[in-house]
């Protein structure tokens, strides 16, 4: 239920960073200078902390999907079902924490 | 004791005969397994190789869109993502906007923005042009 919930949450949240994501690359057609400037934005240090809650919400989703898939289509899926939800949680962290300590000190060390 | 018989609704969408709702159903599950792949990629290579974030700027962008492969990587995640998340965005609209004018106004506008993003994205990446800056290394444009 709440992994269901999760996912649709984080869906939607990535849903609209990838309207705001096309709009602020899209500025490569008008300058180079209107995207720098744009970019800058990305650099500051909150912002690199939202960057890092963002790709937490992406690793969510995906290894939360991948449950799902083999739920549906796997035929043990189904028996493993708790397995599964702490893999998610296993893998969510395996990924994490190297791209947050990489992340958060490229953001902090300049 | 008397008990009450539940009145469930009939489906919405009662006359349709078409599998489309099979056919998005499959569509996420092939697309979530790629975009894993594609996304995932993407970040890593954006984020966590050289300078990160911080190497991101103009020239970054350029020089990976003078490689075809980056082009098309970046071409499908954006067609697979946006497909991905309208879908998503329309099941989410389908179970909680009970109106019909509300369901039928909320899809409007999630079309609209999905397909001004696929074209808008489409465009930029096929016409980027890396000369337009003028401090620009890139041998294509010496």
């Amino acid at each position: 239920m709440w992994s269901w919930v999760a996912h649709r949450v984080t869906g939607v949240l990535i849903f609209f960073f990838l309207f705001a994501h096309v709009l602020d690359t899209a500025l490569v057609r008008v300058s180079p200078e209107a995207y720098n400037d744009i970019m800058s934005t990305y650099k500051n240090p909150v912002v690199g902390v939202l960057e890092a809650g963002l790709v937490a919400a992406v690793l969510y989703h995906a290894f939360n999907g991948l449950r799902v898939v083999l739920i549906d289509f796997w035929s043990q899926g189904p028996r493993y079902q708790r397995q599964l939800s702490y893999g998610v949680v296993g893998v969510f962290l395996l990924f994490f924490i190297p791209f947050a300590i990489r992340h958060l000190s490229i953001v902090f060390g300049h | 004791m008397t008990t009450s018989t539940p009145v469930i609704q009939a489906p919405r969408n009662r006359a349709s005969k078409s599998n489309f709702e099979l056919y998005s159903w499959i569509f996420m599950r092939l697309s979530g397994v790629l975009l894993v792949v594609l996304i995932i990629a993407h970040l890593f290579v954006n984020l966590m190789l050289g300078d990160g974030i911080h190497a991101v700027d103009f020239a970054f962008v350029a020089g990976k869109w003078s490689s075809p492969f980056w082009q098309s990587w970046d071409l499908i995640m954006l067609w697979l993502a946006q497909l991905h998340g309208t879908n998503g965005l329309r099941t989410i609209i389908n179970d909680y906007a009970q109106r019909d004018g509300t369901r039928f106004w909320l899809k409007s506008l999630l079309y609209l923005a999905s397909i001004v993003v696929i074209v808008l994205g489409t465009l930029v990446i096929f016409t980027f042009d890396p000369c337009i800056d003028p401090d620009s290394t890139l041998s294509v444009c010496q």
